[in-house]
């Protein structure tokens, strides 16, 4: 009568462990990156381990929040740490959800029966970088200050609504202290709920449909007659997502150790917006898009029609699983547009990282 | 015991009240919680003039930025001494401009606006002018004030 024979009695944990000793891993050429959502996963864990430990020292008020954060970083033992933590894994957890986007668009495992999978997995990309542009005015310094007026503006231009969901953002007419605490809940109790809800069902899923075999894969199998090797998940794939953990961690501790994450100037609302000013690097491309668009075009304001294409884009993604009619064609199509993304983000960054930021 | 058809008739009464039960009680919750969202219109007290700080230390091909109510407000001294006043909220999106020397011109660092010293958008994406204000000068102190 031990505590297993216990907790056996009272939990179906035998049986969930039996089952995943039965689930089998598909192993071929393109594996590594079933590794990338688990990443993803682990950074959302650190996010919210070292967001819990910030929140005992944080003060989300206009007149507080930097000098807490100040307080953080140069008196409480770690803080530097934690905070570095933080900003660390916010943007590798980011580049991690990138990656994992691109692959399970490129490796076509949206088709059915994985649509809400990888509808869920859209909404989180969405929760993420929301997660990011809430956060980045949280230390309330000079660049966190106007990336928040100018990406809260951009609704403005919507005909009709636009003001009303400017306001609604804001919380008020301009950036203020309102904000603030307006986007300190967002980021520290809606989002966070939003979030562990969906990624709940999101891992529920691809346990439910097992990882997604790539069609080039698929053919080949049919073709030789050999069924596409596997791995059991527990333990070699359980072993190897670990092993993929400890690497993340090490980068994590790395880059937060030798890099700490700077603070930079108190935001002034009576100062002009510094030269160089630009959002954190995964908004860039949007950023480098609203400086191309002239003033009016076609007849609109120029940032609504790029808002607007960014936004039917986002859509079309989101349907993807539904546009796509899963023939040889639909598939090629879908790669070389998912390239062609790729490649305007990448050499939109490019452009606002090489200076395109100054005149 | 009822016909089946007066029961199916009941069962679809209910599901229709249930229905009814559901909406009303997602639109009490709902409609507070949306209103609750939305910040109250708190009224800002029209400024009409804003002191622009000392007249003497603003040097010439200069400029700084001063509050005009809750905005800011830009007031720049020329090369050729002259001052100029205008509102400092690009009408792009919203970041605070600066007066560059080296080209004579108000410029957004956020998305590289330009306009001229009356305030016209000239290059980049503002698809507005600045409002431009009078200034004058009294005892030393710049006095700036919304056009009549």
């Amino acid at each position: 009568m031990g505590l297993r024979h216990w907790l056996a009695e009272r939990a179906p944990v035998a049986e969930i462990i039996e089952e995943l000793e039965h689930k089998r891993v598909p192993q071929h050429r393109h594996s590594i990156y079933y590794y990338a959502g688990g990443a993803a996963l682990f950074f959302f864990m650190v996010q919210v381990v070292t967001g819990a430990l910030l929140l005992m020292y944080y003060r989300p008020s206009a007149s507080e929040a930097y000098e807490s954060v100040q307080f953080i970083m140069a008196r409480v033992p770690f803080g530097w740490l934690i905070r570095s933590i933080h900003s660390w894994s916010a943007n590798l957890m980011v580049g991690t959800v990138f990656i994992h986007l691109f692959s399970v668009l490129f490796l076509k495992s949206y088709r059915r029966p994985r649509e809400l999978t990888w509808m869920s997995g859209m909404v989180l990309f969405g929760l993420v970088l929301a997660f990011g542009f809430t956060g980045y005015l949280l230390p309330w310094n000079e660049l966190a200050y106007f990336a928040t007026r100018v990406g809260t503006a951009i609704p403005a231009s919507i005909p009709v609504v636009g003001e009303g969901l400017v306001r609604l953002l804001r919380g008020g007419n301009d950036v203020t202290g309102g904000t603030l605490t307006r986007f300190f809940g967002m980021h520290v109790a809606i989002l966070p709920g939003i979030c562990t809800i969906l990624i709940g069902l999101h891992v529920l899923l691809v346990q439910r449909h097992g990882m997604s075999v790539p069609p080039s894969i698929e053919a080949e199998s049919k073709a030789s007659g050999m069924p596409v090797p596997s791995v059991p998940f527990l333990p070699d794939y359980m072993l190897r997502d670990l092993f993929g953990w400890t690497l993340a961690l090490f980068a994590v501790a790395a880059l937060s150790a030798f890099l700490p994450w700077e603070l930079g100037k108190k935001a002034d609302l009576f100062a002009p917006a510094p030269a160089g000013i630009r959002p954190e690097w995964y908004f860039l491309w949007a950023f480098q898009t609203l400086k191309f668009v002239p003033a009016t075009l076609l007849g609109l304001e120029g940032e609504f029609v790029a808002s607007l294409a960014i936004g039917l884009g986002g859509l079309a993604l989101f349907a993807l699983p539904l546009l796509d009619r899963n023939t040889h064609t639909s598939r090629r199509i879908v790669t070389w547009m998912g390239a062609a993304v790729v490649l305007y983000i990448i050499a939109m960054t490019a452009l606002a990282l090489g200076g395109g930021a100054v005149q | 015991m009822s016909a089946p058809g007066a029961r199916r008739e009941r069962r679809s009464f209910l599901n229709w009240l249930l229905g009814t039960w559901a909406a009303g009680v997602l639109a009490a919750i709902g409609f507070p919680v949306m209103r609750f969202l939305t910040p109250p219109d708190v009224p800002e007290p029209t400024t009409a003039a804003a002191s622009g700080g000392q007249a003497s230390t603003l040097l010439p091909n200069s400029f700084r930025i001063v509050p005009f109510g809750a905005k800011p407000a830009i007031v720049i001294r020329q090369a050729s001494g002259e001052l100029k006043a205008l509102s400092a909220t690009c009408t792009h999106l919203s970041c605070t401009v600066q007066y560059r020397g080296d080209m004579s011109q108000i410029w957004c660092a956020c998305h590289n606006g330009r306009y001229d010293l009356n305030g016209r958008n000239v290059a980049g994406p503002p698809p507005r002018p600045l409002e431009a204000f009078d200034v004058s000068v009294r005892n030393d102190e710049i006095v700036i004030s919304r056009r009549a």
